[in-house]
């Protein structure tokens, strides 16, 4: 009895730190009859040098009954006020048909890549030999299933009232755009486990979520979207462990052993590339596709990378650590990306699963006025000519089918920094055949693996060898991607989206 | 120096948490945006708890904070009675 009373006594004065200690105590030991080679085939082959896993720290300490506990509690939360969004009527409550078309992107765009994050977070903590690791790595899988689980529902809600949601899951590895995230995902989960750790956890966690996240979420928040504002910032509550973890992964894979060091930098560098590519998609949706504007895609970039960004890489340079090869680059590209990415969506809008608009005469200006150095030179002409055209019962769609960057799988937009009127082709031979890149960046990324990337599943390339259907695009966008055409896509002004819109508020 | 930074969501609870990091770190910016608030400083920024437990007038436990935090940058110390970030330069 006696005993029973100490003990509970202790328990109550156990620290964080003791608490964490006791979670992973006999989580791992000596194998004496298996080597661990075994126990833990993907360790080496990378080239990473481990030393001793018990140097790995968690700063946060989590230990599963508090995890338990605080994630219920977000939960609730998250729950309550999707309830109350859907009681309220709340979709009546955005700010502006358009926004909704933000959210279809975001929603069948990055939904299913968090499911790819849980699965991925899920084969690695299996993979590490440290207890730590395992550890955290396991709690990040299951947070990454919760951001599904609460965005699929965020999506059940807005598909009773808008088009574009239905066939999402379907969507994911077959539409042309979609399959930029999904093959980043891909690309990453198919690497060995350090670097899906360097490229999810670290690249794209810690260097540009907050990019994904942060600005979008608050510009939901100032379009009446309680809903949207409500997973993100209970997705985000997670990232700040997420982010953590990349940092420390990263500390810990440099301070293991030296010649970690450029095999590190090498996925830092090849990561970031590849996010930033990613990253064009919620510029666009940043500059465009937001009716109240928070910030550009150019002062979020300035800010959540340069600034953050900047400070990190400072801390890292005492392990030999730089900047990301091509920051430089991206330096120049956040004046024109959004433009060049919303131009190709325009001009595509007959085979994309959400609507496509002609910025209004007040978000021109704000354009110009965010962009003084290159929106007046290179972009709102197109706009006004795209006005004159509509306003001649022309609105215009490109009839060709984009060539893809068999690295980043984006249409060839980007244009060569030095000349904006010049788009950017790179290409190379491989065993015969020739390979078509929109960078320098995703070229080397071939070039460093080519027969991996050889491999892409390209959609476009897909649909032109038959294997989507067809033969039209249009039997494509039906049987294939299971649009449903002529309410799905095409421009927002004489959408069944616009016309329900106008039916709720009352405006003929 | 760089800057370090956290966000958290605008709620009732974080109100009494960004005070209280308002009173520990004189030298941080407050910056409110849409649906959250930043708080930023050069080079070191401290969570109390204990003076998140006396704005708020009851029981505070540091990990409390994950339900409101949005974002964080720089390398993070947590210990139960507080939680730092700071660059190493
Ligand atoms: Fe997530
Ligand atoms: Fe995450
Ligand atoms: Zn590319």
């Amino acid at each position: 009895m006696n005993k029973n009373k100490v003990t509970t006594m202790a328990a109550k004065k156990l620290s964080l730190k003791e608490k964490y200690s006791l979670l992973t105590r006999d989580l791992d030991w000596e194998f004496s009859y298996q080597d661990r080679k075994d126990a833990f085939p993907m360790e080496e082959f990378e080239g990473i040098k481990i030393t001793d896993w018990s140097k790995w720290e968690d700063p946060f300490r989590l230990t599963m009954d508090a995890y338990w506990k605080y994630q219920a509690e977000k939960e609730k939360k998250l729950y309550a006020i999707l309830d109350a969004f859907a009681q309220n009527n709340g979709h009546l409550n955005v700010s502006d048909p358009r926004y909704v078309n933000a959210i279809k992107l975001f929603l069948t765009g990055i939904s299913p890549q968090e499911y790819q994050a849980h699965q991925g977070f899920a084969h690695i903590g299996r993979q590490y030999g440290g207890v730590g690791a395992r550890i955290a790595c396991q709690m990040q899988s299951i947070d990454e299933l919760r951001h599904v689980q609460t965005q699929v529902h965020a999506m059940s809600q807005f598909n009773k009232y808008f088009d574009g949601f239905q066939s999402w899951s379907n969507m994911q590895d077959r539409v042309w755009y979609l399959s930029v995230p999904t093959s980043f995902f891909h690309d990453a989960r198919s690497a060995g486990p350090f670097e899906f750790l360097v490229a999810i956890g670290f690249s794209f966690e810690y260097v540009l979520t907050n990019l994904l996240f942060v600005p979008f979420m608050s510009g939901a928040a100032y379009n009446g979207d309680m809903a949207t504002v409500t997973f993100g910032f209970s997705a985000q509550s997670d990232e700040a462990r997420h982010m953590t973890l990349g940092l420390e992964v990263i500390k810990f894979l440099l301070e293991q052993h030296e010649d970690n060091v450029p095999i590190v930098q090498k996925w830092i560098d090849k990561w970031f590339w590849r996010g930033t590519r990613l990253l064009t998609l919620v510029g666009m949706m940043m500059d465009y596709m937001l009716p109240n504007k928070v910030m550009s895609w150019k002062e979020a970039w300035e800010v959540y990378f340069e600034e953050a960004g900047g400070a990190l890489f400072k801390d890292l340079a005492r392990y030999g650590i730089t900047m990301p090869k091509y920051a430089a680059l991206v330096e120049k590209e956040k004046e024109h990306i959004s433009h060049q990415a919303w131009w190709t969506f325009y001009t595509h809008g007959h085979a994309t699963g959400f609507h496509t608009w002609i910025p209004t005469d007040e978000e021109l200006d704000w354009l110009s006025e965010k962009y003084p150095e290159t929106f007046d030179k290179y972009y709102r002409p197109r706009w006004e000519m795209a006005k004159k055209l509509e306003a001649e019962g022309k609105r215009f769609y490109t009839k060709a089918l984009p060539q893809l960057c068999t690295t980043c799988q984006i249409p060839m937009l980007f244009t060569e920094m030095d000349d904006p009127t010049q788009i950017a082709y790179r290409d190379t031979v491989y065993n015969g055949d020739r390979y078509h890149f929109c960078s320098d960046g995703c070229k080397d990324i071939f070039h460093d693996e080519p027969e991996k990337y050889v491999q892409s599943w390209l959609p476009v390339h897909q649909i032109l060898q038959g294997n989507c259907g067809g033969p039209g695009v249009e039997q494509v966008l039906s049987d294939y991607y299971h649009f449903n055409v002529g309410a799905d896509n095409m421009d927002m002004k004489g959408s069944p989206d616009e016309k329900r819109w106008k039916q709720w508020k009352g405006v003929a | 120096m760089s800057k370090v930074y956290l966000a958290l969501q605008d709620n009732d609870e974080a109100r009494y948490i960004v005070e209280a990091i308002e009173e520990d770190n004189p030298e941080s910016t407050i910056i409110h945006q849409p649906a959250m608030i930043r708080i930023e400083a050069e080079g070191y920024l401290v969570v109390k708890r204990e003076t998140v437990e006396e704005k708020m007038g009851r029981d505070w436990d540091m990990q409390e904070l994950h339900l409101s935090l949005i974002t964080l940058g720089g390398n993070v110390d947590e210990d139960d009675d507080q939680l730092s970030l700071s660059w190493n330069e």
